[in-house]
């Protein structure tokens, strides 16, 4: 484990010389025409970018940041359309250029493109083409700019790739994207990006396919290339935390308009805009326990657990070398209780409260589940029709709230199927108890005969869960349930689930790879990495005083959604 | 579903549409589906009653009629005093013989008219194979004048109603034999796809096994392999079946890929976790997710069967004389002699082809709206 | 790599192995063999054959023995000797017959799988890029119509127009001087001169269902987000097309050997009976009516061979074009 301490930044926010704006846009519209009309994706934005600053443009899904960030190098996909305002290059020469007037294939444009404004996006692995070498497509702007022989594009391809840490940047010239990690392809797009010395870099959302310790690696990455060549930098995002850690200026969106904009400080402390404040306050409300938590009682730790899950293993693969998804897993739920599973991606969580149904087989260990009359029950070891009776006191919550519903059935059919199939109502009776879980859900019973895609991700989700209570489960295992909602939905969820359970006396298992949520819903967590639990404990405890350096390492990779509190260059490095 | 589509219709109608609505909408917008979707139509009507679409019958020789060439329809009919009306008829065509080569030569006959009629009265067939009936949907007012709109064969057969007769064969090839194919392909791929394992891969490896043959000479073998003397209806059963033979393993490869994406969908494991039975998991949350994909398979899969029969029949190894598909039509057309004097010969194969590009094009269209959900 | 390409090659043994056993057994499917109509044919001519002849031919032939023994004898005959049996209806050894008509085959195959490659790629890649406008419409018009004229029907429609227009005959592959010349260069310009009429014929078909392929990879490929970032490099149109997406989408592309093939063979077959070619077709036809089973057998166990070579090679071709294959 290293302690890596960067530089401290400036104080944010400082006022900037008016002769450094790099790029002045005023009034950018771009739209899309469809068949019914014209979506205004983009509807008179104005900023300017600053040399050495970075621009931070948030909003939740559909506000139009990232068609604004094409709409700079003029790449939006068809049929968007830049029709208004003026996106003015100033070039160090003193000249400059109004982008908004070159052709979108122009020969101007494209030498813009790459070499002046450099871009990276979301998905690095989709981005990069998985059939040339990562050399060959850092090499080609190299020589499209400029115009450097083979040799000497390779040279600095490789000076490149050392400068985004990439290790063994020799060798790595050669191989193709898909040898690489999700971390580790966005440091070749961040080299393909810095090739030209860019005097602006975009990034849109370049972190949010990462895990947050990758996360952590790649901001600094970008922050320290930053203050080494002096570009500006536009950040798009959606992460307030994010923003909070690295932002200068900060530009919020909403269905295309901006609704405010502002240094970082004053936005999050001093917000005027109705939007902005929601958006801050549902970010600040995840910071802390829930409301709904507060009132209750303390969980009674000496009380039996519902389940009990010894030494669990989940093997995939070959008996001989197996992938070790969940390995000697060892934790218990209690009544009543919210039992947060947190770790990264890959770290066995979602295999593990798979295994909790016995949707997977596991390979060895115990689940004990105690059932509602003091009997107990090995899951592991179940057969089909014990199986049947804990599926139903056992429910799951699934993160996907499109593909966990199916498409052709409508609402009533989704959340009535396990009363049905288990000859608990029909006909009648089952209609009104359709009805009332719907009601307890919040939503509307008059919709029972719509299809899901009538509903919004929040309302399928609320359907998802309308269907796990319907047999008046003792368990839930909720995976990353909320995950796929914008920040403004997710406590609204999270509170939904807290009633429910304060209603029907459940007990959750709550996975989720986001520590705000966790800290907000959860009693007790359990921390997960490689399969292994490294460390539980009470929520408050764990998340304050971690005792396990790996889980000391997650939480100082969290950005905090506090410009004043910037932790991240004091961060903990895990390796282990 | 696209958002286009979705703009069009009304948000109340849905937010209840059901996926085959949802389906509907989508391929209404696709207009050469639709006509595709008319043209098939039309031609499995004529395959259902094709003596009414037919004017003569279909097997009566004419040797006064040998190679007649296709009439010409007059719609316009000028009364003597210069009055018109619209009136279709036709002039009958007198045969004279060349006097040095004996070939045949029909001229209209500008001094007799024979009107067209619908409904008129005909030969005597048998509706749906159950009711005579002797109505045709056009024919002339003098039975014993009969039209030639495709001109004759080589036997003085009219080739129209020939063609309507062989709709009859030739598109229920495709169904009988993509049926055939279709159980085949459903459970083998079902197997595969479901279970997995040692199954899939045994399956997989007959799949791939299968669709890198050709099937031509394996339909020829496969064919000249059937005995001469097989009474009409075994002798197209078995060319169904030598056709389905090879055609399984498309369906089987789009079934068992269905199966595969499906069995990892998350609303199928909540179904399992509902605690629905397998069968249940299958036939009432998989099946109608891939019934819209097979239904759109088997449209693709019709035609490949249609152009296999007629190029087997073309042959001589397909259906004989005298039943009559499209095929056995075009082999009236197989040397140069007969179609240089009698290109409508060709004919048939303009229906082929049509139908070929019907269905081509309303499978292309039900492909394209099978899933109303993923776009 | 080479693990793969050794491993995908040993699979081909026992394919070969099903698909030598499926053509013996095709060719003996029919009832009665040679013998019997050998002298159904006789017979015909008022030529009476005895009991005993028929035996004794049977036994010549050795049609007497089980199924299982012919084809053992077959198969090691072809393995050790290249000894494909006897043709009945020939009199001579069936691998006289064969070669020079496998060759054309092949050739015939080849050359109309680069035609169909060079028409359907680029075509596929501009119905693509310029997808919903006029000359899209025009394309894909055009490819559904080929894909619905059967083979011999075009070739048919050709014959009468050559016929009745140009008052030509068209068909075979070598001019009347050259049919019966031992090769020569001559010949060989010749060949050229006649290949083309074949090779249009088949390729329209295959011409028409690979441009549907490539316009479909295309779009695929046109929307993902590595063709924004080459974009974004600055790329232009032209170089970022014809480097990613045509690139990445030729590698579906070159899996269509392993299906274009065996259509390739199944319609060349046809059209070389409409067009009388001299290749494999018109004779296989001709034995197989004959019931001249080493002969049909040998042109099956060919044809068959040949495509699953092609699947093969276009397997081997794709693991090198796609490190993804290559590197797993």
């Amino acid at each position: 484990m290293t302690v890596t301490e960067l530089s401290p930044r400036g104080a944010p926010g400082a006022a900037s010389a008016p002769g450094r704006t790099v790029l002045e846009v005023r009034n950018l519209t771009t739209h899309f025409p469809v068949r019914t009309g014209v979506v205004k994706a983009v509807d008179g934005v104005s900023f300017n970018l600053e040399r050495g600053k970075t621009l931070c443009v948030v909003g939740e899904s559909g506000s139009g940041k990232s068609v604004t960030a094409r709409s700079i190098l003029q790449i939006v996909d068809a049929p968007g359309r830049i029709v208004a305002g003026e996106m003015i290059l100033h070039r160090p020469d003193g000249s400059s250029v109004d982008l908004a007037k070159l052709g979108n294939r122009s020969r101007e444009i494209r030498a813009v493109r790459g070499a002046e404004i450099a871009m990276i996006f979301q998905e690095p692995m989709s981005s990069l083409s998985p059939v040339h070498t990562v050399g060959d497509q850092i090499m080609e702007v190299l020589r499209l700019h400029l115009k450097m022989s083979k040799a000497e594009a390779r040279a600095r391809c490789v000076e490149l790739l050392r400068q985004v840490e990439i290790p063994h940047p020799d060798r790595a010239v050669d191989r193709y994207t898909f040898e690489f990690s999700g971390g580790m392809r966005q440091r070749v797009m961040i080299a393909m990006a810095l090739a030209c010395n860019p005097q602006i870099l975009i990034a849109d959302e370049p972190t949010t396919a990462l895990d947050v310790t990758t996360q952590a690696e790649i901001l600094d990455l970008i922050k320290k290339l930053q203050q080494q060549h002096g570009m500006a930098v536009m950040f798009i995002t959606h992460d307030m935390g994010v923003v909070a850690e690295i932002a200068d200026e900060v530009l919020v969106m909403y269905h295309g308009k901006v609704m405010e904009a502002g240094d970082v400080d004053t936005i999050f402390h001093a917000p005027k805009d109705e939007y902005t404040k929601m958006l801050i306050g549902s970010v600040l409300r995840l910071e802390q326990k829930a409301e709904i938590r507060l009132k209750r009682p303390p969980i009674d730790t000496t009380a039996e657990p519902v389940i009990e899950v010894k030494n669990l293993q989940m093997h995939f693969g070959s008996p001989k070398a197996p992938i070790k998804a969940v390995d000697d897993v060892t934790l218990k739920v209690l009544p009543g209780e919210t039992l947060g599973i947190v770790g990264e991606s890959g770290s066995g969580k979602t295999t593990m409260g798979r295994c909790l149904l016995r949707i997977y087989d596991p390979t060895g260990g115990q689940i004990s589940y105690k059932r509602a009359d003091g009997s107990k029950v090995d899951i592991v070891a179940a057969d089909k029709e014990t199986l049947k009776i804990c599926r139903r006191e056992i429910r799951m919550i699934f993160q996907d709230p499109v593909g966990s519903l199916n498409p052709r059935m409508t609402v009533a059919q989704v959340i009535g199927e396990p009363l049905l199939v288990n000859g608990i109502a029909k006909g009648r009776e089952l209609d009104d108890r359709v009805a009332d879980l719907m009601q307890q859900v919040g939503l509307n019973p008059e919709w029972r005969e719509r299809y899901p895609h009538a509903f919004s991700g929040g309302q399928r989700q609320r359907i998802g869960i309308a269907r796990a209570i319907a047999l008046n489960p003792r368990v839930i295992v909720a995976d990353e349930a909320t995950s796929a909602l914008d920040v403004s939905l997710r406590s609204q969820m999270l509170d939904l689930m807290m009633n429910l359970q304060d209603k029907l006396g459940l007990s959750y298992v709550f996975i989720s790879h986001d520590i705000g949520v966790i800290r907000y819903m959860c009693d007790r967590i359990a921390v997960m990495y490689r399969g292994k639990v490294v460390e539980t404990g009470f929520t408050e405890q764990v998340c304050d005083a971690p005792t396990h350096p790996y889980t000391q390492a997650l939480l100082s990779a969290i950005p905090r959604p506090d410009p004043r509190m910037r932790s991240m260059h004091k961060r903990h490095r895990y390796t282990g | 579903m696209t958002d286009a589509a979705l703009a069009a219709v009304d948000q109340k109608r849905l937010a209840v549409a059901s996926q085959w609505q949802l389906m509907w909408w989508a391929f209404k917008r696709h207009h050469l589906a639709m006509i595709g979707l008319a043209i098939t139509a039309f031609f499995y009507l004529i395959a259902l009653i094709p003596g009414f679409f037919a004017v003569n019958d279909p097997n009566k020789q004419n040797a006064r009629a040998a190679y007649h060439p296709p009439q010409a329809i007059h719609f316009i009919d000028t009364a003597q005093d210069g009055s018109w009306s619209f009136r279709p008829y036709i002039r009958p065509y007198v045969l004279k013989r060349d006097p040095q080569t004996l070939a045949a030569i029909y001229t209209e006959d500008p001094a007799r008219k024979v009107y067209l009629q619908f409904f008129a009265k005909g030969y005597e067939y048998n509706l749906l194979g159950l009711f005579p009936s002797t109505t045709h949907l056009i024919g002339t007012d003098n039975p014993n004048q009969p039209l030639f709109m495709f001109g004759a064969d080589r036997l003085g057969r009219c080739v129209y109603s020939r063609i309507m007769q062989g709709a009859q064969i030739s598109l229920s090839v495709g169904l009988v034999g993509v049926f055939l194919s279709l159980t085949l392909g459903v459970l083998l791929g079902g197997i595969s796809g479901y279970y997995g394992g040692r199954a899939d891969f045994v399956i997989q490896r007959a799949i791939e096994f299968v669709l890198a043959l050709p099937t031509i000479p394996i339909w020829l073998a496969l064919a000249a392999a059937l005995p001469q003397d097989w009474p009409a209806t075994l002798n197209y059963f078995m060319i169904t079946l030598i056709l389905s033979l090879t055609g399984w393993a498309q369906l089987a490869r789009v079934v068992r890929g269905r199966f595969l994406s499906l069995r990892t969908e998350e609303f199928v494991t909540a179904a399992r976790l509902d605690g629905a039975s397998e069968g249940r998991v299958i036939f009432r949350h998989m099946l109608p997710s891939f019934l819209s994909h097979i239904i759109a398979s088997i449209t693709l899969a019709i035609p490949a069967m249609i152009l296999a029969e007629t190029s087997l029949s073309f042959l001589g190894l397909g259906l004989q004389p005298p039943t009559i598909s499209w095929g056995v039509l075009l082999r009236e057309a197989q040397n140069i002699r007969s179609i240089a004097t009698a290109p409508w010969l060709f004919a048939p194969g303009a229906f082929v082809v049509i139908a070929v590009i019907a269905l081509n094009f309303l499978g292309d269209g039900l492909r394209d709206a099978a899933d109303p959900y993923n776009k | 790599m080479l693990r793969f390409i050794i491993s995908r090659t040993l699979w081909m043994i026992p394919s070969l192995f099903v698909v030598s056993f499926l053509a013996f057994v095709l060719i003996q499917l029919p009832p009665g063999d040679y013998v019997t109509t050998y002298i159904a044919t006789l017979a015909a001519s008022n030529e009476v054959v005895d009991q005993n002849t028929a035996a004794d031919l049977r036994q010549r032939f050795g049609l007497d023995q089980p199924l299982i023994v012919q084809y053992v004898k077959w198969i090691t005959g072809i393995l050790t000797r290249g000894d494909f049996g006897l043709s009945f209806e020939w009199q001579q050894p069936v691998s006289d017959l064969i070669w020079e008509r496998m060759a054309l085959t092949l050739i015939l195959t080849f050359s109309t799988l680069l035609a169909t490659w060079g028409i359907a790629l680029p075509i596929g890649v501009f119905s693509a890029v310029k997808k919903y406008s006029i000359g899209d419409y025009i394309v894909t018009f055009f490819s559904f119509l080929g894909l619905a004229v059967p083979s011999f029907l075009l070739a048919l429609v050709l014959m009468y127009i050559a016929a009745v227009q140009f008052g030509q005959e068209v068909g075979g592959l070598f001019s009347e001087q050259y049919v019966n010349a031992p090769w020569s260069m001559g010949k060989v310009f010749d060949l050229i001169h006649h290949l083309w009429i074949p090779v249009i014929i088949l390729a329209v078909s295959g011409t028409a269902s690979l441009i549907r392929v490539m316009r479909a990879n295309m779009l695929d490929e046109l929307g993902k987000p590595y063709v924004t970032t080459a974009r974004a490099k600055g790329l232009s149109e032209f170089h970022l097309l014809v480097k990613y997406p045509v690139r990445i989408a030729l590698n579906p592309f070159i899996s269509t050997i392993a299906w274009l093939l065996p259509n390739l063979v199944s319609g060349s077959i046809i059209v070389a009976i409409v067009l009388s070619l001299p290749t494999a077709g018109p004779l296989l036809l001709q034995s197989l009516m004959s019931q001249d089973m080493y002969l049909a057998g040998a042109f099956v166990l060919l044809i068959c061979t040949l495509t699953l070579i092609g699947s093969l090679v276009s397997d081997i071709l794709l693991a090198f074009a796609d490190p993804r294959i290559r590197l797993e």
